[in-house]
């Protein structure tokens, strides 16, 4: 197996707030890892430490055989990490003055310097896949967030990453759109995608990842299959923090 | 005393042809001055956010020295001091330009900090994420969101700046108002004649703002 990223003893400091404790993680190719914990618990920091959109203080961190220094360090190997991991956010963060086509081309073109051509055939190939194909000429400001979300995802994958972040990529959506974008994510799964995914999500969380992993206060207490974790929890941080989530 | 003043408005008339020789002046100290002024608001407005305090930090000073002390006096100490250091005559053309370039390109400087850093931080996480460098993100997704957001305030000082020429009538350049100045040395109609130049003002400036609206709605139109 190949490990995709690999976390040794890494920590990471807001201030004087340590936030990341002494993280050991490995992720392998084509596993679907889906990290869950209450909010300030670290876990975003976690995945935007994997892409450097975070700085880590010490430890290790490796991505797809890029060592990516902390904090201070030589980041060079950042550029090459970026091309090889897709991140979807929260708030989507797609690109307003861009019609939903070019949010999906620009990367490619600018990056990997793709034609317009195969870059709009890509673009156009990845909208249908996760069913915007129709609305390629829009603005962002014009679809639903569900649909956004979609897009955001599709740009995503223009880049043919090796690995996909995503930061609670439901959290802002209606509740009935929710569906539309976790049905992407699985079929994402399913054709073999390495994924981290910090979600709320239980029922996707449940049925999708191979391992659950529960982060509290910046430290990974427990993790697991998820019939494990969720059906058998060992530790009484994570028994506490499920049976809020789960009880409603 | 009672006023037995009356509007002459043959002599308001009779004064257009002399005060429209102003305009071209007017417009080429304004729009020459602004011109360069939106290239160095551009240059020092990044810079005064840049993350390096050496280049931050004279970018600040440059902002802050223009915007604290007034347009009269700069042009003048450009106009009558800085011929001393130079060792010869600066052209009152040129001081006026000059002025205005480095007046508006302080202010422009802010309304392009306050534009770029108008933009949400998740734009360039999401651009950094999917591999562009900081200068690809920056003129890819940054730069157009932040200008779109800037045409207000640019038309503002675009009409502030032209106002603003009128001042360089004291190192007499031929513009607008010295030109009327001039006029009213020799016929004493001072009322009709500053009436005048105050319309043609207004005619300059309404133009400007009436290009900028639909500047900024077709702006609009497509975010």
């Amino acid at each position: 197996m190949t490990q995709i990223v690999e976390m040794k003893g890494m920590n990471k400091y807001f201030g004087k707030l340590h936030v990341l404790k002494n993280i050991d993680l490995t992720v392998e190719q084509g596993e679907v890892v889906v990290i869950i914990g209450a909010s300030g618990s670290g876990k975003s920091t976690l995945i935007r430490c994997v892409n450097g959109l975070e700085e880590y203080e010490n430890g290790k961190l490796v991505v797809d055989g890029h060592a990516l220094a902390p904090k201070g360090g030589n980041q060079k190997s950042l550029a090459e990490i970026r091309k090889e991991v897709g991140m979807v956010f929260q708030q989507f963060n797609l690109f307003p003055h861009l019609t939903v086509r070019k949010n999906v081309m620009l990367a490619p073109m600018k990056v990997k310097s793709t034609s317009q051509t195969v870059a709009n055939a890509t673009a156009e190939r990845l909208l249908d896949r996760v069913g915007i194909g129709n609305q390629a000429d829009k603005y962002p400001s014009q679809l639903s967030g569900g649909q956004q979300q979609r897009v955001a995802i599709a740009r995503a994958l223009a880049m043919e990453p090796r690995l996909m972040l995503f930061d609670e990529p439901t959290s802002a959506l209606d509740p009935e759109m929710i569906g539309e974008v976790l049905d992407v994510m699985r079929e994402l799964a399913r054709e073999g995608m390495t994924m981290m995914v910090v979600t709320h999500e239980m029922g996707f969380a449940r049925e999708v990842a191979d391992r659950v992993i529960y982060i509290h206060e910046g430290q990974i207490v427990e993790q697991g299959k998820p019939a494990d974790v969720f059906d058998n929890p060992q530790n009484e941080r994570t028994q506490a923090f499920l049976s809020r989530v789960l009880s409603h | 005393m009672e006023s037995t003043f009356q509007f002459d408005w043959q002599a308001a008339i009779d004064a257009i042809p002399y005060l429209l020789k102003g305009i071209p002046y007017t417009l080429l100290i304004s729009f020459g001055g602004l011109l360069i002024g939106f290239v160095l608001g551009i240059i020092f407005g990044l810079l005064s956010i840049n993350r390096k305090w050496f280049l931050r930090w004279p970018a600040t000073a440059y902002i802050e020295v223009f915007r604290g002390t007034p347009i009269l006096v700069q042009v003048l100490f450009i106009f009558y001091g800085l011929p001393d250091l130079i060792g010869g005559p600066i052209d009152p053309l040129t001081a006026g330009i000059a002025a205005i370039a480095l007046n508006s390109g302080a202010y422009i400087s802010e309304v392009v900090r306050g534009g770029v850093q108008s933009i949400d931080k998740g734009q360039s996480e999401a651009g950094l994420s999917l591999g562009l460098s900081r200068t690809q993100t920056f003129w890819s997704v940054i730069w157009p969101q932040a200008f779109r957001r800037m045409i207000p305030p640019l038309g503002n000082q675009a009409i502030v700046s032209i106002k603003d020429t009128s001042l360089f009538s004291v190192i007499g350049v031929g513009e607008l108002v010295r030109q009327g100045q001039v006029y009213i040395a020799n016929t004493f109609t001072a009322f009709e004649v500053y009436f005048v130049v105050a319309l043609l003002y207004l005619a300059i400036t309404l133009s400007l703002s009436l290009i900028l609206r639909l500047l900024e709605r077709r702006g609009v139109a497509s975010v």
